[in-house]
């Protein structure tokens, strides 16, 4: 048996997702109503999630109990970032950015060289021996890499063989989006399936 | 005016009724279909399956309500699956709405479990001996490189406040090391920094779940053996459900997706059929 609050919760959730829904027949104050109590939770959601699960347990926490006073230093380089408010103080701000940038930097080229391009490059290396279904795959690959890498090469001119292998290229980046374009489809579809089960699962009892 | 031309001018309306009904229909009819299994989802389901009991793994829950449909059901399934095998998953959250989702989940699971393992006489899971959610914290890339090396830098307690070396399962778990594998449910990139850092730095093996839309990013990862396992949408929860031989709501949901498909299909079949023959109308 459910309280209260929970069939409450419930009734909310299926106004809420039909309010929504109804910007399909045309736009109404109800699906205005939905949208904007959507983005007014979120953004107090994410106030309190980020106090309580971040700054108190990573920051206050920390100096209040177990005085680590070095984490005063990442916290003033947090509050000088919200000086980009004041334009006259405004430039303090580039010091958190640039600390950022540099961090980010650091960690996305080793990322990208160690964990993307080498361990990519070696799967490309791969045989191309023997008539079977493997070497027809690992053909394809190797063909669509070359290819496709050719398509964005842009110090020779598309004509002639680089021209032809540029158009196999942009063949094989069309099928690519074919298949990322049918996924996204089952993606939204999914999401509608999920939506019409609480609808006629949990609120109306329709489907066992 | 021929019937394609009519079927130009229908109402936009008259379409999303359709897809309602094409959805709705087969849920209520309870229309099952025979879910085919992939070889990315056969893998991840064997490397998971093949594990010594005690062994601990990742679960890593970064996805928020709008993902629910399609990463839910895989969760669940990795869930019951550790627990029927006798594997202790721990559950970190790198998305801070997947936190509750995460805790009620593990929650639903495991009292699912104990209620079946008690009709069968089987062993009981209890939380902190058997499975542990460590919960949420910030930090994306500096995160997964820095519980490389600890998790209690990051993570001093678990998602209730209680501290990680109270309890039993976490004591001899520091890093990537004390993991024989990660199941990472990704709704967004959090599984290419996985891929990047955990496995490509520490050579933590990995298995993706990801929504159908960043599923195909993911394939390439695959085929470089950078993760020996991929579950791509709902479809990929289906088949992960029929490997487990529980059937539940993915693959119940695969059939009102199939019928979507084949409606989505015969629409582009009669528009593009349509916009041809008008087209030949106008240059005769």
């Amino acid at each position: 048996m459910h309280n209260f609050w929970t069939i409450f919760g419930i009734w909310m959730a299926a106004f809420l997702t039909l309010a929504i829904f109804s910007f399909l027949y045309k736009d109404n104050p109800f699906y205005k109503f939905a949208e904007h109590l959507y983005v007014g939770t979120s953004a107090g959601y994410m106030l309190i999630y980020t106090y309580f699960l971040t700054i108190k347990p990573m920051l206050i926490d920390p100096i209040t109990q177990q005085n680590q006073w070095i984490l005063l230093i990442p916290a003033f380089f947090g509050i000088i970032m919200l000086t980009r408010w004041f334009p006259k103080i405004a430039w303090l701000s580039r010091w958190s950015i640039a600390f950022t940038v540099g961090i980010g930097t650091g960690l996305g080229i080793t990322g990208s060289i160690q964990g993307l391009l080498v361990p990519q490059i070696k799967g490309t290396l791969i045989a191309l021996h023997g008539w079977n279904g493997a070497t027809l795959n690992n053909f394809l690959i190797v063909v669509g890499v070359i290819a496709t890498l050719t398509y964005f090469y842009f110090s020779k001119e598309h004509r002639g063989f680089v021209g032809k292998t540029a158009k196999l290229g942009i063949t094989y980046i069309m099928i690519a989006f074919g298949a990322s374009f049918g996924y996204t489809v089952m993606a939204r579809i999914s999401l509608l399936i999920g939506r019409m089960y609480f609808l006629f699962h949990t609120w109306i009892p329709l489907i066992k | 005016m021929n019937i394609f031309e009519r079927f130009e001018k229908i109402d936009r309306r008259f379409i999303f009724l359709l897809v309602a009904l094409a959805v709705l229909i087969p849920l209520v009819l309870k229309v099952t279909m025979k879910i085919p299994v992939s070889s990315p989802v056969v893998s991840a389901f064997n490397a998971v399956d093949t594990l010594p009991r005690g062994t601990n793994i990742l679960i890593s829950v970064d996805y928020d309500p709008a993902s629910m449909p399609e990463l839910q059901p895989m969760y669940k399934s990795f869930l019951y699956q550790c627990f029927e095998k006798g594997i202790k998953p721990v559950m970190i959250v790198q998305w801070p709405l997947g936190l509750p989702l995460s805790i009620n989940t593990m929650q639903e699971v495991a009292n699912q479990y104990n209620k079946d393992a008690k009709a069968e006489g089987k062993d009981t899971v209890v939380y902190g001996r058997d499975y542990v959610n460590i919960g949420y914290r910030p930090g994306g890339v500096a995160l997964v490189v820095g519980i490389g090396k600890e998790i209690r830098d990051y993570f001093e307690s678990d998602y209730e406040g209680t501290p990680l070396d109270s309890l039993p399962m976490m004591k001899d778990i520091h890093n990537y090391d004390n993991f024989a594998l990660l199941v990472a449910l990704e709704a967004g990139s959090m599984g290419d920094i996985y891929v990047q850092y955990a496995n490509a730095r520490f050579g933590l093996k990995i298995i993706l779940g990801m929504t159908a839309v960043s599923a195909p990013d993911a394939y390439p990862y695959l085929q470089a053996h950078q993760i020996i396992g991929l579950l791509g949408g709902l479809q990929g929860a289906a088949e992960y459900e029929t490997l487990m031989k529980r059937p539940a709501y993915a693959t119940m949901g695969m059939t009102a997706q199939s019928w979507v498909h084949v409606l989505i299909v015969l629409f582009i079949l009669i528009g593009n059929i349509g916009y041809f023959i008008s087209r030949k109308k106008k240059r005769s």
